[in-house]
């Protein structure tokens, strides 16, 4: 039970922390519409607009890379994969982290790092008539390499649990792409319940 | 071992890890730093000091700047919330009536529905379980032939994919550095053509076969009509135009009276009124959006051309030290159409434009730097837009010659009116016929159906047209679906929530992994892999036609086993370079990738949609009829590669007239 505590502490921080920065996108949205309204119906561009746009998109992705992979949201092969035990998923996974994802996400961390480093030392801004300081958006490069490996320790422990016990330690509930049949079956008053019951049961878990 | 054997152990490393299902982005990235790390290994550095650190941390910077990407968001944004804002059964139910004369009117809707809802919805199981519980029943129910009720299911389902704005097109063009605008109007002949080509083929077989789509029973053909609009017809006239106008002049009839349980008022039955307009609006913007975009639009931009240049030099200097600076055409400060990019020399302004139209209407002089291409048509232009691919369509014989931004030929203004005379007639016959109950057909579409095809005809139209970038037309679509979804009260907070984390998600899952590729590629080609793959297909000594099977075959087969994300970001850029080697235009190439992963995803026995299906529906449906009934599609997604390679117009003339070159 305690290791179900921990892996579901570590989900749920990534997770409270992507859902914190998804909420970029509509400040993205706000901002491209806004300046759209300023560049063409008022003539009176921004020229900083673009550079904001870059560090919000940039944000909003790196954040999201724990919380996807705490959703197991990362796409993979799922060919094979999907048909086998979990015992044989876990074990596959596992061995995999060590060899790919350690390695991987630790140079990218320490890579940033340092790149962050050298920026901050400069102070280094934008290429921009309004320059904006460029370090804190490179000094997410390591906080998301810290986040993802976090997570990723997480996903280690959850394949030893799944390798011991035969069975995967139930996610997180969030928001999944196949809500959309039972949001669109909800108001639908032309298929029956059973029908309605059965589509949703069949879109669980639908990933592409 | 040498390098470039490294390289090909490398690839070939590669896909065997990603069959063994472990998540690609993480992969890629792995496998990338070591080899990487041995590639530029020296005796006695200190293991800090690698390169790869460097080219790993610049990859993943890459990434987060590059401008392609930036419209990923916005478009999955918008995409997630028309897919939650739009009711797919009441758009269903208005488009069977509106198509119920047809043969297979069933199957016919289908597709179509399929098609809108799978340009907004990015999710082709969705799609697929949906319409499996919407449209599979009723099909069935209704005698259709099982093959025919799955085959358009999941044929429908995975047109999404390839018409704009998809996601695909948009990683596509940041993997191979082309324009997205551009990419977007090349595909956009061939995404409809297919969809055509699938409607051919269905309303054949039915008219062919009428047994495999029966009719349906005449109770399911009548759409039910409101009392006061038969209340109306009686009053004033069967024809509800007229009826409509009429009570509109005297109300007594219709307010006061008997008729006062109906609670109708005037100001009712004016909105009634404007919504039997709705056609002849349609039609209205639709020419006029043409007439505007021809005539006087695409001849501004050459008088303007000479300003243009100053915009293009002052976009091109402002992002002189990135990397991607050639794609300007993608970002901020926006070229007008026929500028052609920063690459084209000075003098194409003068070059293009034999000034026999008399010096087109010289534009306001005041253009300062910014100034895009009329920005004061814009507001309308978002108003106009919305049909414009379609005008093209319609009236394709007439405007098919029409210029390539030189003059307006004599030809365009005869076919402008011809089709003007079409239209018409189209709609005098139109409402010849509209009584009550045509006339609440036409309500229910214009409610549900009709916002979600003004909005994606209006995203693609500004940015097909050039009159704003991919980002800034996302963002906008992205705010119309949020208003559009408000508009029909479809949407809640917890839905908006879910839409913006779903988003985050997709994002995340789409930009990481191209961080890895990048990274992969990168090593990939510093190891000599790329230059040894190069050196072998060159050595085959294939014809540009061998190449073009050979490669498409590759991918159709890679399509079986992985997800399109894999096959772009991996595989796509170990053929480009080869391209230019055998003349074949990486445009037509793009877009013939596109519709090939279609037949991948329709290929037995890996088809996940056949499965999808057979989830939902009644459990006499074997999953051999479903493959059975989705065969035919793939041989008419074969067609279609065959038909745009042999006229490649199909795929190159819609980019060349709107940005030229």
């Amino acid at each position: 039970m305690t290791v179900q505590k921990f892996l579901h502490g570590i989900d749920g921080f990534n997770t409270w922390v992507g859902k914190a920065f998804a909420w970029l996108i509509v400040v993205l949205m706000l901002v491209v519409v806004i300046e759209v309204f300023k560049r063409y119906a008022l003539n009176a561009p921004t020229a900083w607009v673009f550079d904001v746009n870059n560090m919000l998109y940039g944000t909003l992705f790196m954040m999201g890379g724990a919380y996807t992979l705490s959703q197991d949201g990362h796409v993979r092969g799922d060919f094979l994969y999907g048909n086998f035990k979990p015992r044989t998923q876990a074990t596959i996974d596992i061995v995999m982290y060590f060899i790919f994802f350690i390695p991987g996400i630790l140079a990218l961390t320490w890579a940033g790092w340092t790149y962050f480093g050298d920026s901050l030392a400069i102070r280094e801004q934008t290429f921009n008539a309004d320059p904006l300081p460029l370090y804190p958006f490179k000094f997410m490069i390591p906080v998301a390499g810290v986040s993802v490996m976090l997570q990723g320790i997480a996903e280690i422990v959850r394949c030893a649990v799944c390798i011991q016990t035969g069975e995967w330690t139930p996610r997180l509930k969030d928001a999944q792409e196949s809500d959309v049949v039972a949001q669109q079956l909800e108001g639908s008053d032309s298929v029956d319940d059973a029908a309605k019951q059965l589509a949703i049961e069949s879109s669980k878990g639908l990933k592409s | 071992m040498s390098n470039p054997a490294l390289g090909l152990v490398m690839l070939g490393l590669i896909i065997v890890v990603i069959m063994m299902g472990f998540p690609t982005a993480f992969t890629l990235m792995g496998l990338g730093m070591m080899f990487g790390f041995y590639a530029f290994y020296e005796a006695g550095m200190p293991f800090l000091d690698n390169k790869i650190f460097d080219l790993m941390v610049q990859r993943a910077f890459g990434a987060m700047n590059n401008e392609t990407l930036l419209s990923i968001p916005l478009f999955v944004l918008m995409g997630y919330v028309m897919e939650r804002g739009a009711l797919v059964d009441k758009m269903f139910t208005s488009v069977q009536l509106a198509f119920r004369r047809l043969p297979g009117s069933l199957a016919v809707t289908t597709l179509v529905i399929c098609t809108f809802w799978g340009i907004a919805s990015g999710l082709v199981g969705a799609v697929v379980v949906l319409m499996g519980v919407i449209a599979m029943r009723p099909m069935l129910n209704a005698g259709y032939d099982t093959r025919l009720a799955a085959g358009v299911i999941t044929a429908g389902g995975t047109l999404g994919i390839l018409i704009p704005p998809s996601v695909m097109i948009i990683v596509y063009a940041a993997v191979a550095g082309q324009s997205v605008v551009k990419l977007y109007a090349a595909a956009m002949f061939p995404g409809f053509f297919l969809a055509f080509l699938y409607l051919v083929y269905v309303i054949g077989w039915a008219i062919l076969d009428p047994k495999v789509a029966p009719k349906l029973p005449a109770d399911q053909m009548k759409a039910k009509i409101q009392p006061w609009v038969s209340h109306i017809a009686t009053q004033y006239n069967p024809n509800m135009l007229f009826a409509l106008g009429k009570s509109l002049l005297s109300p007594a009839g219709a307010v006061g009276g008997a008729a006062t349980q109906l609670s109708l008022s005037w100001f009712k039955l004016f909105k009634s009124f404007l919504m039997a307009l709705v056609p002849v609006a349609l039609a209205a913007t639709l020419l006029g959006a043409t007439w505007w975009y021809v005539v006087i639009h695409s001849q501004k931009d050459n008088v303007e051309a000479a300003q243009a240049q100053v915009t293009a030099k002052a976009a091109a200097s402002k992002k002189a030290l990135e990397p991607l600076a050639a794609k300007t055409v993608s970002e901020g400060v926006q070229l007008p159409p026929g500028a052609g990019g920063v690459q084209e020399p000075p003098a194409s302004g003068g070059v293009q434009e034999p000034p026999s139209s008399g010096g087109v209407q010289a534009p306001p002089g005041s253009n300062d730097v910014q100034a895009p291409p009329g920005a004061e048509p814009d507001a309308k232009a978002a108003a106009l837009e919305k049909d414009e691919p379609l005008v093209d369509m319609n009236a394709g014989a007439e405007t098919s010659d029409a210029p390539k931004t030189e003059s307006v030929p004599e030809s365009f203004y005869t076919g402008f009116w011809m089709a003007c005379a079409i239209f018409a007639l189209l709609l005098v016959w139109y409402y010849k016929n509209f009584d009550a109950e045509q006339y609440e057909i036409l309500s229910m579409l214009v409610v549900s159906v009709m916002p979600l095809t003004i909005l994606t005809f209006v995203v693609l139209g500004v940015i097909l047209f050039g009159l704003t970038t991919a980002t800034e037309s996302a963002a906008v679509g992205a705010a119309g679906a949020f208003l559009m979804a408000w508009q029909a009260k479809s949407l809640n907070f917890k839905k908006i929530k879910e839409a913006v984390f779903l988003t985050a998600k997709t994002t995340s899952m789409v930009c990481w992994l191209f961080v890895g590729s990048a990274l992969f590629s990168a090593v990939f080609a510093i190891l000599g892999g790329q230059r040894l793959v190069e050196t072998w297909v060159l050595a085959m000594d294939l014809s540009p036609i061998q190449f073009m099977l050979l490669s498409q075959a590759i991918i159709f087969v890679l399509g079986w086993p992985l997800e399109w994300t894999e096959i772009i970001v991996i595989f796509v850029p170990i053929f480009l370079p080869l391209l230019s080697h055998f003349g074949i235009d990486p445009m037509l190439w793009a877009v013939l990738v596109f519709v090939n992963l279609q037949a991948a995803f329709l290929s037995p026995p890996v088809a996940m949609s056949a499965f999808y299906l057979k989830g939902v529906s009644p459990p006499h449906v074997t999953i051999n009829q479903i493959f059975a009934g989705m065969m035919p599609y793939m041989f008419i997604v074969i067609i279609c590669m065959v038909l745009m390679y042999i006229w490649p117009g199909l795929t190159l003339w819609l980019p060349k007239y709107l940005y030229g070159g």
